[in-house]
């Protein structure tokens, strides 16, 4: 009898497949490539266009009849062009203020709500917790909020865009089972040396949830850059607008960007060498931008588990 | 600094032998200091709109405000029922979810068991970063996105007309908008989705699989008999939590696109809510239609959950 250790079995070609798995078939592994090929491509490719074509000169653009797929003249204008551009700028400034200063509160208050709730004996946490939970099944409606936030003095100004949704009980639902599940034993050790709640948190219980805190700080943060809709609903004046609002009126609907070399009824005047396509998907690279360069690095946070002990629990 | 401290742990152990409230409250009260500032905003921003929604049975004046609009009953609902446009918005809500249902909920279970099959770790590493970016982008870019891809003047009709096969505008057709929209929310949701069903694969005990295979049960029999049976309580609780939102379908979605597909096909209860109340100024008409939307939501919520206990799964909470 012989044993069929895993390197000596000339058919096993990935050392991660266990001895009891019959060895894949060509048929099934081609399928399953081709079918993650399509998968990653109907993702990637899009993209790809989006940034190729800000890119793109105008001759590029023009000889593609639109979005550009293979690179053909390569050009920075459409990116000097908007860099310049007054309205664009703004709204840049806008969204990452509104981003910065929303993540910060948001994360505050999330932290400290997620620590002041982790205690499974402390005096009240569970009606607390079921006001907290109860908002995330009945909701006022988009009405009465806006009755509210205007009543408050929340039109035409930047808080609107932060307090109401500051808040996601989903995220401290997340930070707090991560707070009761990992350092009961450090809590205690840290209430025998004679540290108060705040300290506890501050330097015991934070600098052990790195990976939670960073997620979490990367959902409220997206959903601030990402601010569309109430910002349709309480700024009126484009000079206060965001970029989502800039990429919806000019790109989206299709309007006249102000300062873009193209007049109110859509005729460009003046030597162009770039398209307003072009333009436009500089501005749609520009939101990108962000995302894609915090994303590598939360990421892979997202699957040890962060979200689906809170899903869980 | 001592002051919002708790008292030392030697003085803390009586307490909790014989939990007297107050003292609890005081051992607590900087726990409870740290609640304060998210309850305030959600009692602010959350509970507070939620009692507004009594406006429903006023005929709401922005110059009477809430105090002072007078009380009509159930006339704004008598109102919302007879508007057929409501009727149709209910009508294409419920469509459009059912076409979801259909259409995008399997794709991130299939999605999750042919990733978790493969056996590459970077393979499945580069896929899952890859699927999951759509998810952090907003409305606005998703839509502009596939505009630019299948728009009139985009990459798919460029493509068209050079090979002279006419032009088909996918994102003004009111006959496809149903696939239209569920083709974005695949697009931009489907990745994402499969986190919650790829933990529950992980979660499977592979002795499991192990015993199967040397009782000869191949793997379709154990993908049947095994992996499906594993993550089935998952698949439940997913179900059950769409059913209970049947009746919101994206509306950011659905109010970018609203102007080019027209309100026939892409008018759902929220953008009707949010252009009766805000863009006509009708507050208590919104307010009806939400009130409707969030009484109907809860009951079709706890629907789901009951069913979700008679095939003997869990659901959202246990029995």
């Amino acid at each position: 009898m012989t044993v069929v250790t895993p390197l000596a079995d000339p058919n096993r070609r990935n050392r991660n497949r266990p001895n009891w798995e019959e060895p894949p078939t060509a048929a099934g592994q081609t399928g399953k490539g081709v079918v993650l090929l399509v998968v990653v491509a109907v993702v990637a490719i899009p993209l790809w266009m989006v940034v190729l074509t800000s890119l793109s000169t105008q001759s590029a653009v023009n000889e593609a009849g639109g979005m550009v797929l293979v690179p053909d003249g390569i050009t920075f204008a459409a990116y000097r062009q908007i860099f310049t551009n007054q309205l664009v700028m703004h709204s840049l400034a806008v969204s990452l203020g509104i981003t910065i200063v929303g993540t910060l509160v948001s994360m505050v208050v999330t932290i400290l709500c997620a620590y002041g709730l982790s205690r499974h004996n402390s005096w009240a946490h569970r009606p607390i917790l079921l006001l907290l939970v109860a908002t995330m099944f009945f909701s006022g409606g988009i009405i009465p909020t806006f009755l509210v936030v205007s009543a408050l003095g929340g039109y035409d100004s930047y808080w609107s865009m932060i307090l109401p949704t500051a808040v996601s009980v989903f995220n401290i639902l997340v930070v707090r089972a991560f707070f009761s599940n990992t350092a009961q034993d450090l809590i205690d050790a840290a209430a025998i040396d004679g540290a108060g709640e705040w300290r506890t948190l501050w330097s015991v219980v934070l600098p052990t949830s790195r990976a939670v805190t960073a997620v979490v700080a990367l959902f409220y943060a997206v959903g601030y850059w990402n601010t569309f809709f109430n910002a349709l609903l309480f700024l009126p004046d484009n000079q206060k607008w965001p970029l989502q609002m800039v990429i919806y009126t000019y790109t989206l609907q299709g309007n006249a960007m102000p300062g873009s070399g193209q007049n109110t009824t859509g005729q460009y005047f003046g030597t162009q060498e770039i398209t307003p396509l072009a333009i436009q998907m500089a501005v749609v690279t520009l939101t990108l931008i962000p995302i894609l360069l915090v994303y590598p690095f939360v990421q892979r946070h997202f699957t040890k588990g962060v979200l689906i002990g809170a899903i869980k629990g | 600094m001592t002051a919002l401290h708790e008292a030392p742990p030697a003085q803390q152990k009586p307490d909790e032998a014989a939990p007297v409230r107050k003292n609890r409250f005081r051992r607590d009260r900087s726990l409870l200091l740290m609640v304060i500032p998210a309850l305030v905003l959600l009692i602010v921003f959350n509970y507070v709109p939620m009692f507004g929604t009594a406006t429903a049975f006023q005929r709401y004046s922005i110059y009477a405000g809430f105090w002072h609009s007078p009380w009509v009953g159930l006339e704004t609902f008598r109102q919302l029922f007879s508007d057929s446009l409501f009727w149709s918005a209910l009508g294409n809500t419920l469509l459009l979810s059912l076409v979801q249902l259909v259409f995008y909920f399997p794709i991130p279970i299939a999605l999750a068991l042919l990733l978790h099959s493969i056996m590459s770790s970077k393979v499945r590493t580069i896929v899952q970063s890859v699927v999951y970016l759509p998810h952090f982008f907003s409305w606005v870019l998703a839509v502009t996105i596939f505009q630019q891809m299948l728009g009139g003047a985009g990459a798919l009709n460029q493509f068209l007309r050079e090979h002279d096969l006419g032009t088909f505008d996918v994102m003004t057709n009111p006959d496809t908008f149903a696939l239209l929209v569920t083709s974005q929310v695949i697009w931009k949701e489907a990745g994402w989705g499969i986190i919650v069903f790829l933990a529950a694969l992980a979660a499977i005990d592979t002795q499991l699989y192990e015993a199967a295979a040397a009782d000869g049960a191949g793997r379709w029999r154990r993908l049947w008999h095994i992996t499906l049976p594993g993550i089935r309580g998952v698949i439940v609780l997913m179900l059950v939590l769409r059913l209970g939102n049947v009746l919101t379908v994206g509306f950011e979605q659905m109010l970018i696109q609203r102007g080019a597909v027209g309100r026939d096909a892409a008018e759902v209860l929220d953008t009707y809510a949010y252009f009766y109340g805000v863009v006509n100024a009708n507050f208590s008409l919104g307010a009806a239609a939400s009130l409707f939307k969030g009484v109907l939501s809860l009951l079709f919520l706890l629907a789901a959950n009951k069913i979700a206990h008679l095939l003997g799964e869990d659901g959202l909470y246990r029995r």
